[in-house]
């Protein structure tokens, strides 16, 4: 347990409440579930990080900007019925936003250890950095094109989805019922 | 033997310190199961050493925790009367405790009291742990849309201000054109270049979310802040710019809504992605600023004259003494950001070409009346404005500090509307058709 602890404070403190497990690029979904009978893996990381959503809660939640970041976490509703395409969904979300963080937190970090120089040695720092950068931040920008391109088509797609859901459910049920009633 | 009704173990634990050893308090409820099974303490005692592999934890948490007691002063460290005999049979061997928690059966400590941090400096800091996470706590909220926040939201995403400014040059440039005004294609006109704007930079912020994120200037954004989600953005994005460039095509004429389109498509997909690739990014701006003007221009005559290119060009050289001032006292964020900004990666071209803008204003004027859209008053009542600004530009040239970038920045706020106001008031008169027949017929009756 300590050594639980130990390792997770740790992590906290590079990370605080964003990744409590250490961050393999491919990473399972954090999400909260609202059904208790499922074994909660989600809510116990969350725990852990000092936030959890309410068990009743149907929303995702949005935290505040992390100190190395600037990103904002989001905690994922795993709704009971999730389909297999929701779940990709919330992969893709989940995995961007680790990809994001990562490469924001390593730009930041570098960026703020040459704070205390004075405005024109800053102005050619700031030059410097750009140059140094140009191809990492164009094949960011392409990366980051793309995921968030996929992910508007796959959240269109889900609500799609659960909008002919909605239809034809309500239709099933309706003739269910009034195959019930005579 | 052990196995007594109710014999589990809730409650806070109570450590006394006594001479070293530890006694415990335990709830009234386990000590009078213990009671009724008739087992005397010291039989427990016996039975209790033998799971030695046990206690060990436990008697290490307890040491600790004892010592948390000692250095806590808040802490009650009196036991309860009736529990007290129990106690002092107990208390003669340290690994009473431990026995008499590990061999009752059922016992299961609640996690929330046993499953305690072990070390004291851990419980020591926990109050302030626990305050911070509610505090944080406190700032993550649901993703839910509350459909009252709606307009604001669209107002922000939409960016409703520099849309307003839009529509307004667009005005000029319909309101200098040298035909009648017609009210219904005026309205029709404003709507869809407002539309088209509002199009434009929800795109725009929808493309830019992890950047945003990292400038102050842009981290409040709906976006960032996650109050409507990326489709939400997009949905809205389309459901403004399907009316509004339809409006301009058939309400208004096919070359305005040709215009509309294209300061959509320079705007999210050339200015948007360049501006983290190249500083040319500052010319394509440009030319998405001039646009609008000359769309007012066209909505009027239906064509492309020389005096829309002129107001045009108004409005792209206008935008470099604005922009490079502006950019300048942002150079941290831009960076840090990955924005590739002149004054960041070029800061001599900035300041240069912001003063070549500023002075080519003054020349842009010169053309007014040389191209009939004005008559020659406008160079000279528009030239002590211009001066202004080209005199800011110069001492930015010169100096180039943040002080002298926010004054150029702040006159160029009040320039451009003036300018404009100044041409309007200096519109060449058209010459209807029966006028320019009168006048020569006029002219020869003189004669």
């Amino acid at each position: 347990m300590n050594v639980k602890t130990v390792g997770c404070l740790f992590f906290r403190s590079l990370c605080p409440c964003y990744t409590y497990v250490p961050l393999p690029l491919r990473s399972p979904c954090r999400g909260h579930r609202q059904n208790t009978s499922q074994p909660p893996q989600h809510d116990r990381r969350a725990q852990r990080c000092g936030f959890s959503p309410a068990a009743s809660s149907k929303y995702d939640w949005i935290g505040p900007p992390d100190r190395f970041s600037n990103l904002r976490p989001i905690i994922y509703h795993i709704p009971e019925n999730e389909t297999p395409l929701e779940r990709k969904l919330r992969h893709l979300r989940q995995e961007t936003e680790d990809w994001n963080h990562k490469f924001w937190t390593n730009q930041n970090i570098t960026f703020r250890r040459k704070r205390t120089l004075s405005s024109e040695e800053m102005a050619v720092f700031y030059k410097h950095f750009l140059d140094k950068n140009v191809k990492r931040h164009a094949s960011y920008n392409r990366e980051w094109y793309r995921r968030n391109f996929t992910i508007t088509l796959l959240m269109a797609e889900v609500a799609l989805h659960r909008t002919w859901r909605m239809l034809t459910g309500q239709g099933r049920r309706t003739s269910r019922e009034k195959g019930k009633s005579t | 033997m052990f196995k007594t009704p109710c014999s589990r173990l809730t409650g806070v634990w109570k450590y006394i310190p006594r001479d070293g050893l530890v006694g415990v308090s335990v709830q009234p409820k386990l000590i009078a199961n213990a009671f009724r099974c008739h087992l005397s303490a010291r039989s427990l005692i016996q039975l209790c050493r033998k799971n030695q592999a046990e206690w060990i934890t436990f008697q290490h948490l307890c040491f600790l925790k004892r010592q948390y007691v000692k250095s806590s002063n808040d802490l009650c460290q009196r036991a309860r009367p009736k529990q007290e005999r129990v106690t002092s049979v107990l208390a003669e061997q340290d690994d009473l405790v431990d026995g008499q928690v590990q061999q009752i059966p059922a016992v299961k400590p609640e996690s929330s009291t046993v499953v305690a941090p072990c070390d004291p400096q851990d419980i020591q800091n926990e109050p302030e742990a626990a305050r911070a996470a509610r505090l944080e706590a406190r700032q993550w909220k649901e993703l839910r849309v509350e459909y009252s926040d709606l307009p604001g939201i669209y107002a922000r995403l939409s960016k409703l201000k520099l849309t307003a400014l839009v529509v307004t040059t667009a005005a000029a440039g319909f309101a200098m054109a040298p035909v009648a005004f017609d009210p219904v294609t005026f309205m029709m006109a404003s709507v869809g270049t407002g539309l088209s704007s509002c199009t434009a930079n929800s795109i725009n912020q929808y493309f830019e979310v992890p950047f945003d994120s990292n400038m102050n200037r842009t981290k409040n954004r709906p976006l960032v802040r996650g109050q409507i989600s990326p489709l939400h953005a997009v949905s809205f994005a389309l459901a403004c710019g399907i009316p509004g460039l339809t409006l301009l095509t058939l309400g208004v004429n096919p070359l305005t809504g040709f215009l509309g389109a294209l300061t959509i498509f320079l705007y999210t997909c050339c200015y948007t992605p360049l501006k983290r690739l190249s500083i040319t990014n500052t010319w394509v701006g440009a030319v998405v600023g001039a646009i609008p003007p000359v769309m007012g221009w066209t909505a009027a005559t239906g064509s492309l004259d020389p005096g829309a290119l002129l107001l045009g060009g108004f409005l792209f050289s206008w935008q470099f003494p604005h922009f490079n001032a502006l950019s300048w006292n942002l150079r941290e964020d831009y960076s840090r950001g990955g924005y590739r900004m002149m004054s960041v990666t070029h800061p001599a071209l900035c300041k240069r070409v912001a003063l070549r803008h500023s002075v080519g204003l003054i020349g842009l004027s010169a053309l007014g009346p040389a191209l009939d859209v004005t008559t020659w008053t406008f160079p000279l009542v528009s030239l002590p404005i211009n001066l202004y600004i080209s005199y800011l530009a110069f001492r930015f040239y010169r100096h180039g500090d943040r002080q002298n970038a926010r004054k150029l920045f702040f006159c160029s706020l009040w320039h451009l509307p003036m300018l404009l106001l100044l041409a309007l008031t200096c519109k060449k008169r058209r010459v209807t058709q029966d006028e320019a027949a009168v006048a020569p017929s006029m002219a020869s009756l003189a004669l």
